[in-house]
């Protein structure tokens, strides 16, 4: 696994990696690349992202020659490529269900995290980049679903634009600065064009210094322990590089299956509607991936002022737009959350069964966002805001001092070489920083 | 559309189904007024990873679209030269296309002049713009049946229901609640609305000799408008099983590389 330093190759490659060690780089990073020998199928979701995400640019560069950014043509355009451009059926396909898929793998990727404590130390830079990308992703794909210009679009990006009407004092002005005029329309619409080109360049910045961090000390694996030694780790090239790509078949089968079978499957029946700033839609849905916000987002629907006195201190919409905001700078936040020196949830016996509330609970907050802010709809959803909240700044942070974790195995070779029986000489011991 | 079920297995089996099932409520639009009935949900040709249109409906279905709907509706997003992709030859295209007259220009003095429609032309909309549309049909202007198949979460079924669901009189239970206005007319599965009854038994004769029931017309020219919304959906299926076949042997061989690349190691 050692470098000796020079790439193998022609002598054009060695004249060239003399000037620009670009060879010996590589090499290091994507062939030698030193990754713990126990990594489940858990771990294929980066490299899948990494994928989707050149997807997305592909097909979205394409797309981008035939769109026409502009309220009077816009969804035309779109209804061009699906009927007259050569394969745009395929392509706008591609792009459209590619979000979804895109934000599939990356909530997947994010859960993982969670559970093995990908986030700890010394990987909390690395956690905070992946909480930057996933940001940037929402921001790109909110502006995306703006672009076909249907009645989900205009409404979508109505509603969402508009909770920045929640700042106190400069709030509206914010918002027309947003819009670049009074309502959602032709200048929001090429800026929102201009935005979705652009932020996907920025996250493959943001996903290279993703990458950049990740190597500084390599992959965190199932068991949350650090490597012991060489024996602990194998190159990345051929076995993760074969892995990963195993993965990816799979994933590209059931992605296939949907762009083939069900485009629409995740997508809102509304958008297929021009976009009529006369008509509101009966209910304003935003995409599937977005849910668990909205529901948060809605769940405030109540003012927090100071007692007997009627001052609002809060309004409902602000306090709306804090928690929705609040609930991904938690997520920022976690690695100064849990403070439990064990990474892997397969060692801390009660964390463990929190980690699956919170799974579910993310999900039930998810279909609250579904459902019509009403009855009992809202009250489910303040439930579950609650505990998404309680779950970060209350359950981690008490389970970081009172849960006793069970022993850690000794290294990682040990299970794995032993056919991962019993750990022997396992003692309860708190994991080694590195 | 019905191909969900077994996707939805696939969605399971890699357990995303949690995650993907969220999305898809929307309010049931019959649900909210007592005394509708659910909409509808036939058989349709085209359902299904091996589904295609069938040719003879499509045909059928534009007679209908041509002969009564156009009367009213526009289908902005069709060209008459697609009609080529549901059977018609080449000069049935022109003879179709010549049957209507659009406005061209402007020509050399610089008018406005109209002339027979060509393949290369958009289907001829019935009105000017939303405005007359809206004027000639008491404030109301018809949508344009483009995406008419796509854009509820019924498909091609929502138009078959509208079409078959109209009733003499409302149920008890929907007036006790709802009323017609003037000029509205009530239908089942949508409640009220000012479409007139388009339909009647025979209203028009099918060049191929089928009986022109009111069903019949409404399941051709459901199918003719799940088609004007969804033209490459046999493409895109085919495709697909195509893309699917090779993925699965090409999956299949990377797991035995996989194995036997790891095979070393333990």
């Amino acid at each position: 696994m050692a470098s000796n330093g020079t790439a193998p190759g022609s002598k054009l490659v060695k004249w060239i990696d003399h000037r620009l060690p670009i060879f010996t780089f590589m090499r290091h990073e994507t062939h030698e690349y030193p990754t713990p020998r126990n990594l489940s199928y858990w771990w294929n979701f980066g490299s899948l992202a990494g994928i989707v995400l050149v997807i997305m640019i592909a097909t979205g560069l394409v797309l981008a020659m035939q769109y026409a950014p502009h309220k009077d043509l816009a969804f035309d355009s779109v209804e061009r490529i699906m009927r007259d451009v050569n394969g745009g059926w395929l392509l706008r396909y591609i792009h459209m269900n590619g979000a979804s898929f895109f934000f599939i793998v990356v909530y997947i990727h994010i859960f993982r995290g969670l559970y093995y404590g990908s986030y700890k130390p010394p990987r909390e830079i690395l956690w905070l980049l992946g909480v930057l990308i996933l940001l940037l992703m929402m921001g790109t794909a909110f502006m995306g679903y703006v672009l076909p210009w249907g009645q989900m679009s205009l409404w979508g990006a109505t509603v969402i634009t508009n909770l920045f009407s929640a700042i106190p004092l400069v709030g509206e002005s914010i918002v027309e600065w947003l819009w670049g005029g009074f309502s959602v329309d032709n200048p929001t619409l090429n800026r929102f064009f201009v935005f979705h080109f652009l932020l996907p360049f920025v996250i493959v910045a943001v996903v290279f210094l993703h990458l950049w961090a990740l190597h500084r000390f390599g992959s965190n694996n199932p068991l949350g322990i650090d490597a012991k030694g060489p024996q602990d780790k194998i190159p990345f090239h051929p076995y993760y590089t074969v892995k990963d790509a195993f993965g990816l078949g799979v994933f590209l089968i059931v992605f296939a299956a949907v762009v083939s079978f069900a485009p629409n499957f995740m997508g809102h029946p509304d958008n297929y509607i021009p976009a009529n700033p006369l008509v509101t839609p009966p209910h304003i849905v935003p995409e599937w991936y977005f849910l668990p916000f909205y529901a948060m987002l809605r769940a405030v629907d109540f003012d927090i002022a100071i007692p007997f006195t009627g001052i609002v201190i809060i309004e409902a919409k602000l306090g709306g737009v804090l928690v929705m905001f609040g609930s991904i700078a938690l997520l920022a936040l976690l690695p100064w959350l849990d403070r439990s020196p064990v990474r892997s949830g397969r060692f801390r016996p009660v964390f463990k069964w929190f980690f699956w509330v919170f799974a579910l609970d993310c999900v039930i907050l998810g279909y609250c966002g579904s459902q019509p802010a009403e009855g009992g709809w809202i009250v489910a959803a303040q439930i579950a805001t609650l505990w998404y909240f309680l779950h970060f700044l209350a359950i981690l942070p008490l389970l970081s001092i009172l849960e006793r974790p069970k022993p850690l195995p000794a290294s990682i070779g040990e299970p794995v070489l032993k056919g991962g029986g019993t750990l022997a000489g396992a003692a309860a011991k708190p994991m080694e920083k590195a | 559309m019905r191909a969900l079920s077994p996707l939805r297995g696939l969605l399971m089996a890699a357990g995303l189904s949690a995650l993907a099932t969220g999305a898809f409520t929307t309010g049931a639009l019959a649900a909210e007024q007592p005394g509708l009935e659910h909409y509808p949900s036939l058989d349709w040709h085209f359902e299904g990873i091996f589904g295609t249109y069938e040719r003879a409906s499509l045909q059928r279905g534009f007679q209908v679209y041509n002969e009564v709907c156009a009367a009213c509706h526009g289908l902005d997003l069709l060209a008459y030269r697609n009609l080529e992709a549901i059977g018609f030859s080449p000069e049935e295209v022109k003879a179709i296309a010549a049957g209507h007259r659009v406005e061209d220009g402007p020509d050399d003095a610089g008018d406005m002049f109209e002339r027979p429609a060509t393949p290369a032309d958009r289907f001829r909309s019935p009105f000017a713009n939303a405005k007359q549309a809206a004027a000639a049909n008491g404030g109301a202007a018809p949508p344009d049946l483009s995406l008419v198949a796509k854009r509820t979460e019924y498909g091609p079924d929502y138009t078959y229901a509208l079409l078959t669901g109209y009733e003499e009189t409302p149920p008890y239970a929907w007036s006790q609640e709802n009323s017609l206005l003037p000029g509205q007319y009530f239908n089942k599965y949508r409640g009220a609305i000012s479409m007139a009854p388009p339909l009647t038994e025979d209203l028009i004769e099918y060049s191929d000799g089928t009986g022109a029931t009111v069903h019949q017309m409404a399941y051709d020219v459901s199918n003719f408008l799940m088609w004007a919304a969804e033209p490459h959906m046999e493409e895109r299926k085919q495709t697909g099983i195509k893309a699917i076949l090779f993925l699965l042997v090409f999956t299949v061989i990377l797991y035995a590389v996989k194995r036997k690349i790891w095979a070393k190691l333990h």
